[in-house]
C-alpha cells in the first residue's frame, strides 16, 4: 500500500519539526508548508490526503486554506485537522463551519493527534 | 428771506410725513414686522435726548463757553456702559410689575404709594413743561428767522393765538401723539408707530446737522484748521480754545453727573429706554450705538459755533441761531429750510415722547387714583375715562407749554432752561436708584427727600428766573429771603463760589439724598413697602413666576375680579388675559368661587399695565377684602418661597451633578470595557504566544518519551529545542511582566546623570557575538554624551534596537551603524541598518505590543514582539521620543532621543 500523503502547515519551525518527525515515524509521506500560500501550492501540486492546519498565519490563514479545499471539487477527498492555539468555542465552531474534520487545540497530545490522523486516513 | 407760506408748507409737510411713517410702522406691525422690536430702532429712539437744545443750543453754548457744552454728552456716554446694570434692572422691574412710567416705578417701590406717584407726576410736569416750551421757542425762533427780514430781529408775538402758526404746529403734534399714543389703554405695550417716527427723526436731525456742519466747515471756511487758526488769531475769541475758559473742574464734574442722571431719569428717556423696551438684549446694541450717535452729532458743534463767532463777530446774531444764520447769509435757501426741518425734528421728537410720558403719568398716577377714591366713580368703566383723560392731558400739557413759551419764556437762552429741567429730574435719583439698590429706603424717606430737593430746586433755580422776569422782588436775590443772607437763592448757606446751576444742583441733591437716607433709617416700612423693596432689589431672583412670590393674604371673589377687569380693559381683553393666566398656571380658578393670591396678583399686574400700579392697587383693594398682612407674615412667606427656591436650586444642582456623574460613569465604563477588551486581547495574545513554545516542548517531550529508538543525534537535537523553547517562554513571561510594571508605574526608572556613550559601547560589546559577520560601525561625537537617565533601561533599549537590526539584516551583507548627535536639549541616538525595511503603514505600529510585521512569511521573527513596546515605554519615561524612518528594501533607521536635563515638570507629568 502506498503511504498516505500528509501536509503539515504551521508558521512555527519547531512545531513543524516535531510534526514532521511524528508523521514520518508513523509511515506517512510528509509535506511541509510554512504559511497558507505554501500550503495551497502544495495542495494543488500533490495529491494530499490529509492536512494538519494551523489557523493563525500571515496572509492566507488556516480557515481560508480549508475553505479553498472544501469548495474545490477535485480536492473533496482531503481531510482537514485544525491544530490551533485558539481555544474559544466560537473559533472552534468556525473551524468546523469551514469544513474541518477535526479541531485540536495546542499544546496538543502527540498520541491523540497520531490516533486521529490514522482514523481519518 | 423765505416766503412764509413755503416754511408753513414744509413744516406741515414734514408733520404729514411723520404721520405717514407712524402709520406705516403700525401697518408693518400688523403684518408681523415690528420695528419696535428692532435693536437699532431702540438705540435710535434713545436719541430723543438730543433735542432742539442739542441742535441749536449746543452751538449757542459752545459759542459762549467753548467746550463746556460737552458735559451734557460726556455724562450719557459715561453712563452708557452702566445702563446694562441700571436700565436693565429697571426694565426687568417694569416688565414684572407692569410699570408704566417713572412715577409708577417710584410709587410702586414704596408700597404703591399714591402720594409719591402724585408728587413725581407734579414735579415731572413742573420740571419738564418749561423744557417742552423751550422746544416750541426753538421752533418759533427758527421759523421767524427763516421767514423774517434780518438775522436778529426780536421775537414777535402773533397778536392772537389763532393767528400764530406755532399754535397750529403744536396742535398738529398733539393730534399725532393722540392718534399713535393712545389707541389702547395698556401703556406697557410698545407703540410701534410712535417709535418708528422717533427713529426717523433721529436720523433726520443727525443727517441735517452733518450737512450744515460740513457746509460751514468746508464751504464757508476752509476746514477745521482754518476756523481754529482764525480763532487763535482773534484776541477776544482766543479764550474759547481753552478748557479753563469760564469753567472749573467742579462745574464739569457736576454737569457730567447731572447729565448721567438725566439720561436715565428724564421722563422721555425713561419712556424710550425702559417702558418701550421689548428685549433687554437691545441694550447691548444701544450701549455702543447711542454714544456713537452723540459723538457724531457733536462733531460739528465746535466748528459751527466758532465759525459763527468769527462770521458774526460784533453783531447781535445769537449763538443759538448760527445753524440757520449761515445758510441764510449765504443765500442757500434750500439748505436753510433743511436746517429748519432738522431743528424741527429734534424739537418734535422730544415733545412727542415727553408729552406722551407725562400724559401717562397724569392719568395713571394723578387722575385715576383721585377719581377711584371718589364715591361717585365706584363702578364706572374706567377704560374710556383713562383714554380720554390721557388725550386731554396731552392737549393740556402742550397747550400749557405753548402758553409758557408765549408768556413766560423771554430771552432766556435755551441751555439754562434745559439744565434747570435736568436738575429737576435729578431729584428723583435718590428715591429711584436708592429704591432699586437699597432695601432700606422707605416711603417717608422718599417723600421727604423729594420734597426737600424740589423745594431747594424751586428756590435756587426757578425763583431767580421769576425775579428776573419781575414776578418777585430783586431784594430776595440780593439780600436773601426775609433779609437773611444765608437764604440768598444763589448763595445758600453762604456758598457763593459756585455757578448758579451747579449751586442749585449741589444743594438740592445734597439735602435730597441726606433726607432720603436719614429719614429712611429712622422710619419703618409697611409690609407692602417691605414686599416691594425685596422685589425691586432682588428682581433677578423674583422675576420668574412672579405671581407666586408676592406675599398677600385676603379673600376675593373671582366674579368681582372679572368684573373689575372688564370695567377697565373691556370684556374681550379680559377673557384673553384670563385665558393666558389659565394656560400659564394650568389653574382651575374658573371652578372656584374665591380667587387665590396668584390670580389676585395677576389681575393687579394686568391692571397696572393699563392704569399704573398705584391706581391698580386702589381698584383691587376695592374688590378684595384684604387683611393687612403683618411684616412677620410677609417675611415668613418670602422666606418660605426663598427656601423653596433654594431647595429647588439645590435639587437642580443635585440632579445636574447626578447627570454629570452618570455621564462620567458611562465614560468610565466605556473606558473600562475598552481596557477590558485591550486586556483580553493582550491576555489572549500572551497566552497564544506562550502556547507556541509550550506546544513544541510538549510535542518533543512526548516524542522523547514514546520513542526509545531515537538516535543520539535526534535525542540531543530535540532536547536542545526543548531547552530553547523553555528559554523563549521565560523570556516572554519576563518581558510581559516588565512591560506591565513599566506601564502601571510600579517600575520607576532611576534617573541619574550618566554618559550615554558609555552605555552605547556597552550595548555594542554585548551584541558582538550575535553579529555573525555583519558590519557594525559606531559614530560618536568627541564630547561626552551626558544625559539624565536610567543606565540599565537605556542599555535595554539599545540592545533591543541593535538585536532587531541584527535580526533583520543578512549576515553577509548586513551593515549596522550606531550614531549620536546633539539636538536642542537632548541627545539623539540612531541605530541604522540596511535590512529589508518596514512598510510605511507599519512604521507607526511596530511599537505596539506583539505587533510583528506580517510580511515576514518565510521565517517567524525571533523575539517576543514586546521589545519595541518596552523600549518605547522606557524612552517615554525619560520624556524622550522614539521613532523609525525606513525605506522598504533599503533599511531602517531607529531613533530615540533622551533629554539632557530631566526637569521637575517632566517628572510630574
Amino acid at each position: 500500500m502506498k503511504s498516505k500523503k500528509i501536509l503539515i502547515v504551521d508558521d512555527e519551525p519547531n512545531i513543524l519539526m516535531s510534526l514532521d518527525f511524528l508523521m514520518k515515524k508513523n509511515g506517512f509521506e510528509v509535506f511541509v508548508g510554512r504559511n497558507g500560500q505554501e500550503a495551497l501550492d502544495i495542495i494543488n501540486a500533490e495529491r494530499i490526503d490529509l492536512v494538519v492546519l494551523d489557523i493563525m498565519m500571515p496572509e492566507v490563514d488556516g480557515y481560508e486554506v480549508c475553505q479553498y479545499i472544501r469548495k474545490t471539487p477535485s480536492l473533496q477527498h482531503i481531510k482537514v485537522i485544525f491544530l490551533s492555539a485558539k481555544v474559544k468555542e466560537s473559533e472552534m465552531q468556525k473551524g468546523y463551519d469551514v469544513g474541518a474534520d477535526y479541531y485540536m487545540t495546542k499544546p496538543f497530545s502527540t498520541r491523540e493527534l497520531v490516533k486521529k490522523v490514522k482514523e481519518l486516513t | 428771506m423765505i416766503a412764509e407760506w413755503i416754511v408753513v408748507i414744509c413744516t406741515f409737510g414734514y408733520l404729514l410725513l411723520l404721520f405717514a411713517l407712524a402709520w406705516l410702522g403700525e401697518r408693518w406691525r400688523e403684518r408681523g414686522v415690528n420695528l419696535a422690536h428692532n435693536p437699532y430702532v431702540y438705540a435710535l429712539s434713545l436719541s430723543v435726548f438730543c433735542t432742539a437744545w442739542t441742535y441749536y443750543g449746543s452751538v449757542g453754548r459752545a459759542a459762549e463757553g467753548g467746550y463746556d457744552f460737552l458735559t451734557s454728552y460726556l455724562g450719557p456716554t459715561l453712563m452708557a456702559p452702566l445702563m446694562w446694570l441700571i436700565v436693565r434692572k429697571m426694565i426687568r422691574i417694569s416688565k414684572v410689575e407692569k410699570i408704566s412710567s417713572l412715577a409708577d416705578l417710584i410709587s410702586s417701590r414704596y408700597g404703591k404709594s399714591i402720594t409719591l406717584g402724585v408728587l413725581v407726576t407734579v414735579f415731572c410736569i413742573m420740571g419738564v413743561l418749561p423744557y417742552i416750551a423751550l422746544q416750541l421757542k426753538a421752533i418759533g425762533t427758527s421759523y421767524q428767522l427763516l421767514s423774517g427780514e434780518t438775522l436778529y430781529q426780536p421775537l414777535q408775538l402773533a397778536s392772537f393765538i389763532w393767528n400764530d402758526s406755532l399754535f397750529y404746529m403744536t396742535l398738529g403734534l398733539a393730534v399725532f401723539i393722540i392718534i399713535f399714543g393712545t389707541q389702547t389703554i395698556e401703556t406697557s405695550g410698545s407703540h410701534t408707530g410712535l417709535l418708528t417716527a422717533i427713529a426717523f427723526e433721529a436720523i433726520i436731525k443727525l443727517f441735517v446737522f452733518l450737512v450744515i456742519g460740513s457746509f460751514v466747515s468746508f464751504f464757508v471756511f476752509d476746514g477745521f484748521g482754518d476756523i481754529f487758526m482764525r480763532i487763535q488769531a482773534n484776541d477776544t475769541l482766543r479764550p474759547l480754545l481753552s478748557f479753563r475758559h469760564n469753567t472749573d473742574n467742579d462745574h464739569w464734574l457736576m454737569m457730567m453727573v447731572l447729565s448721567m442722571l438725566a439720561i436715565v431719569l428724564l421722563p422721555r428717556q425713561f419712556q424710550v429706554a425702559v417702558i418701550e423696551n421689548t428685549d433687554e438684549n437691545h441694550l447691548k446694541k444701544a450701549i455702543w450705538l447711542f454714544p456713537l450717535y452723540l459723538l457724531v452729532i457733536n462733531l460739528f458743534v465746535i466748528p459751527v459755533a466758532f465759525g459763527g463767532r468769527l462770521a458774526y463777530f460784533d453783531t447781535s446774531v445769537s449763538g443759538d441761531s448760527f445753524m440757520l444764520a449761515f445758510p441764510l447769509s449765504f443765500n442757500q435757501r434750500g439748505l436753510a429750510l433743511l436746517g429748519y426741518i432738522g431743528g424741527f425734528s429734534a424739537a418734535t421728537s422730544m415733545m412727542i415722547v415727553s408729552t406722551f410720558a407725562l400724559s401717562t403719568m397724569f392719568t395713571n398716577n394723578l387722575m385715576i387714583p383721585v377719581l377711584a377714591q371718589m364715591e361717585r366713580f365706584k363702578g364706572v368703566n374706567f377704560s374710556k375715562i383713562t383714554i380720554y383723560g390721557r388725550r386731554l392731558a396731552i392737549l393740556f400739557i402742550l397747550f400749557m407749554a405753548y402758553l409758557y413759551n408765549r408768556y413766560v419764556v423771554s430771552d432766556v437762552p435755551l441751555v439754562s432752561i434745559g439744565l434747570i429741567s435736568f436738575v429737576a429730574v435729578a431729584q428723583f435719583a435718590p428715591a429711584a436708584l436708592g429704591g432699586i439698590y437699597w432695601k432700606g429706603g422707605t416711603k417717608m424717606g422718599a417723600i421727604a427727600g423729594m420734597v426737600t430737593g424740589f423745594s431747594i430746586w424751586l428756590y435756587t433755580l426757578v425763583v431767580p428766573n421769576l425775579i428776573a422776569t419781575g414776578f418777585l422782588p430783586q431784594s430776595i436775590l440780593d439780600q436773601g429771603l426775609f433779609g437773611w443772607s444765608i437764604l440768598k437763592p444763589q448763595a445758600l448757606l453762604g456758598m457763593d463760589t459756585l455757578e448758579p446751576i451747579t449751586h442749585g444742583m449741589f444743594w438740592s441733591l445734597f439735602f435730597n439724598t441726606t433726607c432720603f437716607f436719614f429719614i429712611s433709617m429712622g422710619s419703618t416700612q409697611s409690609s407692602k413697602e417691605w414686599n416691594q423693596a425685596e422685589l425691586y432689589v432682588d428682581i433677578y431672583k423674583y422675576s420668574v413666576d412672579y405671581e407666586d412670590k408676592v406675599a398677600w393674604k385676603g379673600k376675593a371673589y373671582v366674579s368681582d375680579l372679572r368684573l373689575l377687569l372688564q370695567r377697565i380693559l373691556g370684556p374681550q381683553r379680559t377673557d384673553e388675559l384670563l385665558r393666558a393666566f389659565t394656560t400659564r398656571y394650568g389653574s382651575t380658578w374658573e371652578k372656584q368661587q374665591t380667587a387665590d393670591s396668584r390670580l389676585v396678583n395677576y389681575a393687579e399686574r394686568v391692571l397696572a399695565g393699563a392704569i399704573g400700579t398705584g391706581s391698580a392697587r386702589i381698584m383691587i383693594s376695592n374688590v378684595v377684602k384684604e387683611d393687612e398682612i403683618s411684616l412677620d407674615e410677609v417675611y415668613s412667606i418670602l422666606r418660605e418661597s426663598q427656601q423653596m427656591m433654594e431647595l429647588n436650586k439645590q435639587l437642580q444642582t443635585k440632579s445636574e451633578q447626578l447627570r454629570k456623574a452618570k455621564v462620567a460613569l458611562e465614560a468610565a465604563n466605556e473606558r473600562l470595557k475598552q481596557l477590558d477588551e485591550q486586556k483580553d486581547d493582550f491576555i489572549s495574545t500572551v497566552t497564544h504566544e506562550l502556547k507556541t513554545p509550550l506546544t513544541s516542548i510538549r510535542a518533543f517531550s512526548e516524542i522523547l518519551f514514546d520513542n526509545d529508538d531515537l538516535s543520539a543525534e535526534e535525542r540531543s537535537g530535540f532536547l536542545d529545542t526543548i531547552v530553547k523553547e523553555t528559554e523563549r517562554m521565560s523570556r516572554l513571561i519576563n518581558q510581559v511582566l516588565d512591560l506591565e510594571k513599566l506601564e502601571s508605574g510600579e517600575q520607576r526608572i532611576e534617573l541619574l546623570p550618566l554618559a550615554l556613550d558609555m552605555v552605547i559601547r556597552q550595548a555594542i560589546a554585548a551584541t558582538s557575538q550575535i553579529l555573525e559577520g555583519r558590519q557594525l560601525r559606531l559614530h560618536l561625537p568627541e564630547s561626552d554624551l551626558l544625559v539624565t537617565g536610567d543606565q540599565d533601561r537605556l542599555l535595554q533599549v539599545l540592545l533591543n534596537l541593535i538585536s532587531n537590526a541584527v535580526k533583520h539584516t543578512d549576515p553577509a551583507t548586513g551593515e549596522i551603524t550606531v550614531s549620536a548627535l546633539s539636538t536642542a536639549g537632548s541627545w539623539e541616538v540612531c541605530v541604522a541598518d540596511n535590512g529589508r525595511g518596514i512598510d510605511r503603514e507599519n512604521q507607526s505600529r511596530i511599537f505596539e505590543r506583539f505587533f510583528q510585521a506580517r510580511d515576514q512569511t518565510l521565517k517567524k521573527p525571533v523575539g517576543t514582539g514586546l521589545g519595541l513596546a518596552i523600549s518605547k515605554r522606557i524612552v517615554e519615561l525619560h520624556r524622550g521620543k522614539i521613532w523609525v524612518e525606513s525605506t522598504p528594501g533599503k533599511g531602517s533607521n531607529f531613533y530615540f532621543r533622551v533629554p539632557i536635563r530631566y526637569t521637575i515638570e517632566n517628572v510630574e507629568n
